[in-house]
């Protein structure tokens, strides 16, 4: 048996909601529809009245989501996309990433985004808003990048008492696949060494891990030994793992399918040069996407985000210097 | 912490010395924060609640503890109705260590979320949709009977979260009541620029939600109408849209000085002090005496002053051993050097 990206967060939420009563699932579409893209399945049926379809009002469908977290339910809000959780931005941002901290109240959410681009799906369906979750105090920002992680990362989202932004890689939601669930995995907020290496340090996180693990197997062939970190984990940011590796390896490029400006390319740059600057021998590189909406065709939409061609050209460069 | 709230009797008139007494104390609270602002007392600003003590007293009185209440920022009257304390007020405004949020927010930002009493936040319309969630977790819980109480102003239903929250609690059938304090003025904006529906609880029809409207400057009113309102939550009517005719008897914050509310506005009946207007018909229907409010005025101030002293004498928060973390999970936090 195998199962897919979006199988394994599925398969996270009916665990979820199967081994903890507290837990309900509150988004457009996701009742007996299943979902847009089908990451409830089955799940209403299952669970009778504890999965449930939601107006189109993503500010409402956060700040009742924290109501229930405040009397002691763990909801699980589904953003159709990512692109649309800005609509419910308000009620993430200064409802539930402020609870605690003003009242001592924890404010137990897990909101999931399916983000990212895919081809053909332009400006509002593609977008990856790791970094502007990230930015505000009192937020979890999770960004797996394989079947197991979705999956534990998932069910760790849902156990974890402050709120979490869980983000969901819509490209990898049906070609990722696994043999099976994982049944231990690291915890939240360590970093993994996907591909270990020598000479270059290639830091990146969700989608962009596999596109990196590809970029490090052409340039194997040219005779360079590239290490692969998968952050896995956004805010918290694992920098010891990733200064670690810079130490074994001297070179670092950093890769993100978001935008440049202050993400988490920028993040990770400034704590590698701040902790381990002695540790460089090459200027700190980064590579995201172009400073653009993300376009709709794909003739467009390949050069608008990195790629593995794109980062193996990346890392020759610094390789060079 | 929150005190025993009161309950309304059967009888609504019963009530009114009750209701009146919170709408004095929070007159007076009020008058005490203001002398304190103007005394360079109080950090940040004072928003008060002069001339809306009627409505959020009766709202305050319709609710039982096991209630949920989102107050606003001119709901003292509510609040202290609802069981907030003199004391955890005071202690808000003046930034006590004791108080519920121990300074990291003030003033009207202050409560006890998992006592049901809703700390807002500062962007308005968003606490409605967190009361639909309270109501919403424990109707899951097997819960019933409790009602979920929301107060916001004119200007608040302009906002997309209001109308989302209100779709919302309509679609659930939850036992909402959300009330609308038409002071006239969003900080300086009038109706004529904030809508333009003859009335504010003609909104309920397109929500499909039941509507009720009422002088905000009369007790009585205001009792009987919040009374029936939550009864009618509370009987599993679904959500109620109360809307109340008033006007603000001071500016926006204690930094405004309300210049665009005009004299013609002023006297006319909309601008009548609820809390004179109370004091009158308590004599007339002889539900109170002239010696009794007299009475209770100086029981107030003196509580109140007992309260302003010893929250002075109260430690301070103390940034060398505030915990500088956001998140409760603590080996989640970062940034914390």
């Amino acid at each position: 048996m195998s199962l897919t990206y979006l199988e394994a967060i599925r398969e996270a939420q009916a665990q979820a909601l199967r081994e903890d009563p507290r837990v309900f699932i509150y988004g457009q579409d996701v009742g007996a529809f299943g979902g847009a893209f089908k990451a409830t399945k089955n799940l209403a049926k299952e669970f009778p009245g504890r999965v449930l379809d939601s107006p189109i009002s993503e500010d409402a469908m956060v700040g009742l989501a924290i109501g229930a977290a405040i009397e002691g339910l763990r909801p699980i809000v589904e953003m159709q996309f990512a692109d649309f959780s800005t609509v419910g931005f308000n009620q993430i941002v200064n409802q539930a990433a402020t609870l605690f901290w003003r009242t001592q109240v924890a404010c137990p959410l897990t909101v999931r985004l399916p983000f990212g681009g895919t081809s053909g799906s332009g400006p509002f369906h593609s977008q990856s808003l790791e970094a502007i979750y990230a930015h505000y105090p009192g937020l979890v920002v999770l960004t797996p990048a394989t079947v197991e992680d979705a999956y534990s990362m998932l069910l760790a989202a849902v156990a974890i008492d402050d709120p979490v932004i869980f983000c969901e890689h819509k490209l990898l939601y049906y070609h990722l696949k696994a043999e099976k669930l994982p049944r231990e995995a690291l915890p939240v907020g360590k970093a993994r060494i996907a591909r270990e290496g020598r000479d270059l340090t290639v830091v990146t996180y969700s989608a962009m891990v596999h596109e990196a693990l590809a970029a490090a197997t052409e340039l194997a062939t040219e005779g360079w030994e590239i290490e692969v970190v998968d952050l896995r984990s956004i805010k918290p940011l694992d920098t010891d793992t990733v200064v670690a590796s810079v130490a074994r390896t001297g070179r670092l490029l950093c890769v993100g399918e978001a935008w440049p400006w202050g993400g988490v390319t920028a993040e990770v740059i400034a704590r590698v040069t701040a902790e381990g600057f002695g540790l460089l021998d090459a200027p700190p590189q980064r590579l995201n996407a172009k400073d653009t909406p993300v376009p709709y065709h794909p003739n467009l939409w390949a050069a608008h985000r990195p790629t593995s061609r794109s980062i193996a050209a990346a890392a020759r460069n610094l390789l060079r210097q | 912490m929150l005190q025993t709230a009161a309950m309304l009797p059967a009888d609504p008139r019963r009530a009114l010395p009750d209701a009146y007494r919170f709408m004095l104390r929070a007159r007076l609270l009020d008058d005490k924060f203001a002398a304190l602002y103007r005394a360079g007392k109080i950090h940040g600003g004072v928003f008060l609640g002069r001339g809306q003590e009627a409505l959020s007293a009766a709202l305050g009185v319709s609710l039982e503890k096991s209630d949920v209440f989102a107050p606003l920022i001119r709901d003292a009257a509510g609040r202290l109705a609802f069981g907030e304390t003199v004391l955890d007020a005071v202690r808000t405004y003046l930034g006590s260590a004791l108080g519920p949020m121990r300074g990291r927010d003030g003033n009207v930002h202050r409560g006890y979320p998992r006592a049901g009493l809703l700390p807002m936040i500062s962007h308005l319309g968003a606490m409605v949709s967190v009361v639909n969630g309270v109501l919403f977790a424990r109707r899951m819980k097997g819960i019933s009977g409790c009602v979920g109480a929301a107060c916001l102003g004119e200007g608040a239903t302009s906002t997309g979260s209001f109308h989302e929250a209100l779709n919302q609690a309509a679609v659930e059938k939850l036992p909402l009541v959300l009330v609308i304090a038409n002071n006239q003025f969003a900080y300086s904006t009038p109706n004529a620029r904030q809508f333009a529906c003859a009335d504010l609880a003609d909104k309920a029809v397109g929500y499909g939600v039941a509507a009720h409207a009422v002088d905000g400057t009369d007790l009585a009113a205001c009792v009987a109408t919040l009374g029936a309102a939550v009864a009618q939550a509370r009987a599993g009517h679904g959500p109620q849209l109360v809307v109340a005719q008033l006007l603000r008897l001071c500016g926006h914050g204690e930094h405004d000085d309300a210049h665009y509310i005009l004299p013609d506005l002023k006297n006319s009946s909309l601008g009548r002090d609820c809390l004179k207007v109370a004091e009158t018909f308590l004599v007339q229907e002889k539900l109170a005496s002239a010696g009794e409010l007299a009475a209770w005025r100086a029981e107030t101030i003196r509580e109140i002053e007992e309260a302003v002293a010893q929250v002075q004498r109260e430690p301070l928060p103390d940034p060398f051993t505030e915990s500088w973390t956001a998140l409760t999970t603590q080996d989640l936090a970062e940034g914390n050097e």
